[in-house]
């Protein structure tokens, strides 16, 4: 009876948000101020509905009501709670009313927060978001209804994807959703914009917040997936160039272009255009995001539903949402004029070469992910593009990124000297000099991790060089670091994670030791300085898997260090084995340990890594979402909502 | 050789066992480095996206056999390789190769690099002919380091 109800509110939801789309569209055209204000009523209303669906949802999977085939196709009464809440959005009808859900809830949050947007430009918004809503509505209750029922329900479900039975896993879909659609806000105001044919400081203060909260929850879930994969797939590897990977990093990558070219049409009323076309492709990539994961045109570890009938939907929802904006903004874009001049050397500048690289990185992470259907469609050869070509062609525009921020973000706006470079000499001169110690320490191995640690230092110390002159000269040095803006810490926390994150891949790609051998109970062996004894090997049960776990103690100059428990795992509702890592993590490394299979002649099969500055690829990641969380919280977005009045005053 | 063949079987009897399995690990160090680093850049045919050096499948195991079979038959790293695709197809190669329309995918990124540089260039030609503050005197950036002490 409930799920029927929630049924009926989602069908409800659908005309709620049809009504949406139309009545402020084109209220806000023909200026009827009264019909504007029903827009954020109506929007608030679809979230509402949505939620009431989302959380029948639930309670199907929680009290294991298997009458519902998403439920029973996916649960277990004898799965722990907490995998059955994560059951919900572990396949696909479930995910996407998640993903209907996020779009709800932040076009909510923006009728929330935004009260005091100009009315037509809030009901364009909500106007548009509304029909994001309506379509991803109809393509989930004609293609995908999660509340379908079964004739006769089984006693019980047919379990969930062990792999997807982990902390790390669990909530890394509802971050990256929360990233995906935060970006759908974007395109909606960049939409509001063209229709309402002005893009001003106010504008981008407006969107600002919400293209960084939907970055926010994108690194994070971009970090929790990439950490889930390296301690749980096997063999420690962080990133795979995985078409579903590709998928969530092509969005992210254009939402950090558009955070800093929003930044130069804020400050300096420049580059307005090209902010938003950014808008407008920071959404086209997470629709094709979801287009790849969801259509299974492109093999993947990942993609869980291999549909073609959904992936033409979807592909339909793209070619209208993306061609349609990209046909307005060709007819309106030229109606945006930049009256902010710069100079070739400016901050504005090196924030345009920051644009153009990360445009360039996201476009061969495009090509490169579809190009096997390219090329299977146009010339018939069946091909893979795998790691070795992204490492290849992607490398060198993040190492030219890399080189250019600290310089770019010590420039000052509008134009600069030699004089704002020569403070950056001494750092240059250290950082070379350490990559030169590190490639002579290093004898005979690839010269990436020398680079690497060189444009990590780099980042770190450009940060600290900048904070330091930001600190002005006088005796109360250290009171004014405190007192800078919120969104300097932001900025300077979010560029030394970068930093972080790339000393970590150099020293995890570089300087990585491996050994593979059969130990039996009670060897020991020496790998680098450490030794590894087999302690013993013992079976054991859990909620619903059968585990054999091993017990290895790590030593160091005869001293234990820790202990360390790599297990197997054989799940038998899925009939799936999984490998959990054992693994021992400080600042400098991490001793990673996969035990396999029991040996005809006895003992076991045992992998171990050492990997060096591993932790650092997700604690840079960590900073990335600390520095955005920090400029979210900067005092001029509070300002901008509660006073906007006067800010256009002063803006205009 | 027996080594090798030792390996075979005892994958055959293993079944899943991750990746490279310390049974297939070649005495020869040098060669055991080639071999890693050519099945780094093959694909396992059965699986979704993996290379056969993470694979546990049976068939990447066959192939990291039939890898370092070829390696201790004194083969270079490309005739490998070669033998290997001549068995499976291109599909197997992880580094698309340069051949036929492939240029394109290897030349778009600095194709798209270039062109957008061009499209500076002509943006900032254009904004020269319009109108460029001159830059400040050095009286002038005096007066406002006086301003911004005070």
């Amino acid at each position: 009876m409930l799920n029927e109800l929630a049924h009926l509110g989602l069908t409800v939801a659908l005309v709620v948000a049809l009504l949406g789309t139309v009545i402020p569209l084109v209220a806000a055209r023909l200026n009827y101020l009264y019909w504007m204000r029903l827009a954020p009523v109506l929007s608030v209303l679809q979230f509402l509905l949505v939620a009431f669906a989302f959380v029948i949802l639930t309670l199907a999977f929680i009290r294991s009501d298997f009458s519902l085939s998403v439920v029973l196709l996916n649960s277990h009464t004898l799965k722990p709670t907490i995998y059955k809440i994560a059951g919900v959005w572990g396949n696909h009808e479930g995910s996407l009313l998640l993903w209907v859900l996020i779009l709800t809830l932040f076009a909510a949050c923006v009728a929330w927060f935004a009260k005091n947007l100009p009315p037509s430009l809030l009901a364009r918004v909500l106007g548009v978001q509304s029909a994001i809503s309506a379509t991803f509505l109809s393509f989930l209750l004609l293609t995908s209804n999660p509340f379908s029922r079964v004739d006769f329900p089984p006693f019980n479900g047919q379990g969930l994807n062990p792999l997807l039975q982990d902390p790390g896993l669990a909530f890394h879909p509802p971050f990256l959703y929360l990233g995906y659609v935060g970006l759908s806000v974007t395109f909606s105001f960049a939409i509001a914009a063209l229709l309402e044919g002005k893009v001003d400081a106010s504008w981008a203060r407006w969107v600002r917040p919400w293209t960084l909260s939907a970055w926010v929850f994108l690194t994070v879930g971009i970090g929790l997936g990439s950490w889930w994969a390296y301690y749980e797939l096997g063999w420690g590897g962080f990133w795979f160039w995985d078409p579903v990977e590709n998928a969530s990093l092509m969005p992210w990558l254009i939402s950090v272009a558009l955070l800093h070219s929003a930044i130069v049409v804020e400050k300096r009323d420049a580059l307005k255009a090209w902010t938003i076309l950014l808008a407008i492709l920071a959404f086209g990539f997470s629709l094709i995001g979801t287009f790849i994961v969801r259509s299974g045109v492109l093999t993947s570890v990942h993609a869980f539903a291999n549909d073609p009938e959904r992936g033409v939907f979807i592909l339909l929802i793209l070619v209208i949402f993306v061609g349609g904006s990209l046909l307005l903004f060709a007819f309106r874009a030229g109606s945006m004029e930049s009256k902010g001049v710069f100079a070739t050397v400016s901050r504005e500048s090196a924030l345009v070469v920051n644009n153009l690289l990360l445009v360039v990185s996201c476009f061969v992470v495009f090509v490169g992910t579809v190009w096997p259907l390219v090329a299977e469609l146009i010339s018939d050869r069946k091909l893979s593009v795998g790691p070795p070509f992204f490492n290849i062609a992607f490398t060198p525009l993040i190492i030219g990124l890399a080189i250019i921020l600290p310089i770019g973000s010590t420039l000052p706006w509008k134009r600069a000297t030699h004089r704002n470079l020569v403070k950056l000499w001494p750092l240059i001169i250290f950082c070379l000099a350490s990559v030169g110690l590190l490639w002579t320490i290093q004898t005979g191995r690839s010269l990436l991790g020398p680079i690497g640690m060189g444009l990590g230092v780099w980042l770190i110390l450009g940060v600290l060089v900048e904070l330091y002159q930001r600190t002005g000269r006088g005796r109360s040095k250290f009171l004014r670091i405190l007192r800078l803006p919120l969104s300097d810490w932001g900025k300077a926390v979010a560029h030394a994670g970068l930093g972080v994150t790339i000393c970590g891949v150099a020293g995890l790609t570089a300087w990585q030791v491996e050994d593979i051998r059969i130990m039996k109970v009670g060897e020991r062996f020496e790998i680098t300085t450490f030794s590894l004894v087999l302690d013993s090997v013992e079976d054991d049960t859990g909620p619903n898997y059968f585990t054999t776990m091993a017990t290895i103690k790590l030593l160091r100059n005869e001293r234990l260090i820790s202990t360390i428990y790599p297990e197997r795992r054989y799940y038998p509702v899925a009939d799936m084995q999984t490998t959990e890592a054992g693994i021992d993590s400080n600042f400098l490394r991490d001793v990673y340990v996969v035990v396999g299979e029991p040996q005809p002649e006895g003992g076991f099969a045992v992998r171990t890594f050492i990997k060096p500055l591993a932790n650092w690829i997700w604690a840079g990641a960590i900073f990335m979402g600390l520095g955005g969380f920090f400029s979210l919280l900067d005092r001029r977005y509070r300002v901008a909502h509660s006073s906007q009045n006067k800010l256009k005053e002063t803006a205009s | 050789m027996t080594r090798i063949f030792l390996a075979l079987f005892f994958v055959a009897w293993a079944g899943s066992v991750p990746a490279v399995e310390p049974g297939e690990v070649m005495s020869n160090l040098l060669l055991e480095e080639r071999a890693r680093s050519i099945s780094k850049s093959l694909r396992c045919l059965q699986c979704r996206n993996e290379s056969i050096d993470e694979s546990n499948s049976g068939i990447a195991s066959d192939l990291r056999v039939l890898v370092r079979t070829r390696l201790a038959d004194g083969d270079s790293d490309q005739e490998v390789v070669s033998f290997i695709v001549s068995r499976y197809g291109e599909y197997v190669l992880l580094r698309p190769n340069g051949k036929g329309i492939n240029f394109i995918l290897w030349l778009s990124g600095p194709f798209l690099f270039l062109v957008g540089i061009f499209c500076l260039y002509l943006v900032r030609s254009k904004a020269k002919n319009t109108s460029v503050p001159s830059p400040l005197t050095d009286q002038e950036e005096e007066k406002i380091k006086k301003i911004s002490l005070s």
